[in-house]
């Protein structure tokens, strides 16, 4: 028995899941049409793809609005928690004294603070947060490992070498996070898209909002479930690629050196 | 030569422990009294027993640690101590930066020190090529064999010609073959560079073949417990290895090891 080449390896891992689930979506529709299920109750894959293509103006404007919130959520807990990462890394005081509260919003469900920020916030401004505060907290977690796990005997040819904060910061510490941060930015990616439905949706039933969470609430409302299961579709596949742009980013930023990202050679 | 009976008090030392002692915060006693004086241009060994504090003296001499007694003092220039790229220092472990290229990981002391780019890529160069790894600026380091990831580490702490160059086992994850290789290149960059020396390791082999003298030093505390001195011509080579003499260097360097371990504590 030969084991299977790579590059069969490679397309059954591709070729499998969409296997599946054009295997589901055809058990979904003959179900569908068999039985008879009326659209409100269930719509068939055919008619959510319908619906997608005749409405594609409004859920299109609400993916935008949805993605900017998420994408903008996402850069700020980047920074957010590689930033504070790093404070906490030259100030022992600062870690002391903030880090705790850093793992109180992270435990305290969005959903939960979202409407409160709605009251004092201006709603883009609210959902934003809320997108911040679930994504910033696996880099900040990631970030401040992978300060720490900086080979000692590098750290001391450093410091023989009289190198200054910044520099031991900019030339090592940095470089040797950055695998825990792209980890890190993998799980905020998914998050802020996460933390910015959740605010959507709490900000949806005060009565405002557009992004694609807010037309699930409002489709909802109006019965109108193939828009649900369109505008379900979307938010799917838009976490998809997003996990998938930051491994692909992940993976072009490692491959040189990082044994995550190296081909396997055996 | 005179006899080496406590070199501490020799006037050409470059770098001398004077009762040096290092009790670590968990209350483990690593060195206690140590007197070892280092002399300009020798190559100088610390043989001892696993644990009984060698690396922690090279440590202390490297300024990476600091003595709790005592005192290391550098007699001929005041601001030689640590920093500077004065001293290089080889690790047990290779210890590259794995996300850039050999090129980048050599000119690292440079960069620290703020060396203009153009004199110091002249000095990468020229330090690769003492290790004979001249077209290997950009490779990276998993892309090398453990032999050249050691000879990359050399290079790195050769490139600020370094008046004192501290090895911590540098060779003991190697195998012989490499080994006996990266013993004979070493010998002739220290000869051709004529730095000071200071290796540690655990092979009586190994450090009478490179040395010029032996400090033998016995654990529970960690202090030198006797020296010895290797006359014997360099440059040395295989003939060296296989001679009569070579052998009864050895003999007297395992006994005096063996007495060191007998009179050393138990763990």
């Amino acid at each position: 028995m030969t084991t299977p080449p790579f590059a069969r390896e490679r397309l059954l891992r591709v070729a499998l899941p969409f296997l599946l689930f054009a295997f589901a979506v055809a058990i979904w529709e003959a179900a569908v049409r068999i039985e008879g299920i009326p659209p409100y109750v269930l719509p068939s894959p055919g008619l959510v793809l319908h619906t997608l293509v005749t409405d594609r103006v409004l859920l299109g404007q609400s993916l935008l609005v949805t993605l900017r919130t998420t994408l903008e959520g996402f850069l700020l807990a980047a920074a957010g928690g590689v930033g504070l990462a790093v404070l906490f890394n030259q100030s022992r005081f600062l870690e002391y004294s903030l880090y705790p509260y850093a793992v109180i919003l992270q435990v305290t469900p969005v959903i939960a603070i979202a409407p409160l920020l709605l009251v004092y916030l201006q709603q883009p401004t609210a959902v934003l947060v809320c997108a911040w505060i679930v994504a910033f907290f696996p880099v900040l977690a990631n970030t401040t490992l992978g300060l720490n796990s900086v080979d000692r005997n590098l750290a001391d040819l450093y410091a023989l070498y009289g190198a200054g904060p910044f520099a031991l910061l900019w030339n090592l510490k940095l470089p040797s996070a950055l695998p825990y941060i792209l980890g890190g930015l993998r799980i905020a990616g998914g998050l802020s898209l996460v933390g910015a439905v959740a605010a959507e949706i709490a900000a949806g039933s005060a009565g405002a909002g557009s992004g694609l969470a807010y037309r699930i609430m409002e489709s909802e409302y109006r019965l109108n479930i193939p828009r649900m299961f369109a505008a379900l579709l979307l938010l799917s596949v838009a976490g998809i690629v997003i996990f998938y742009l930051l491994a692909l980013a992940s993976h072009l930023a490692l491959r040189r050196w990082h044994e995550s990202a190296l081909a396997q050679e055996r | 030569m005179a006899l080496p009976s406590s070199s501490a008090n020799h006037g050409g030392s470059l770098v001398a422990l004077r009762g040096v002692g290092k009790t670590f915060a968990n209350g483990v006693q690593a060195l206690a009294g140590l007197d070892l004086g280092v002399r300009k241009g020798e190559f100088l060994s610390l043989l001892g027993p696993s644990g009984c504090g060698k690396s922690t003296a090279l440590r202390i001499i490297a300024g990476l640690s600091a003595p709790t007694q005592g005192a290391v003092e550098w007699p001929a220039r005041a601001d030689l101590a640590p920093n500077g790229g004065r001293i290089g220092f080889v690790f047990q472990e290779p210890t590259l930066m794995p996300w850039t290229d050999v090129f980048n990981n050599v000119r690292l002391p440079l960069k620290l020190s703020r060396t203009p780019a153009q004199k110091a890529a002249t000095r990468v160069e020229a330090a690769l090529e003492r290790v004979g790894l001249q077209n290997f600026g950009h490779a990276y380091p998993r892309e090398l064999s453990g032999g050249m990831r050691m000879r990359v580490s050399i290079a790195r702490a050769l490139v600020t010609e370094p008046e004192i160059l501290l090895m911590d086992e540098p060779f003991a994850a190697l195998d012989e073959i490499t080994r006996f290789k990266l013993n004979d290149d070493l010998l002739t960059m220290w000869q051709a560079l004529r730095t000071t020396v200071v290796f540690v390791t655990h092979s009586v082999f190994e450090s009478v073949y490179l040395s010029s003298r032996i400090a033998v030093m016995a654990a529970r505390p960690g202090r030198i417990f006797t020296e010895l001195a290797i006359e014997a011509p360099y440059p040395r080579d295989e003939e060296f290895r296989t001679s009569v003499e070579y052998a009864g260097f050895c003999r007297r360097a395992s006994e005096a090891l063996a007495r060191a371990m007998a009179a050393g504590g138990k763990p």
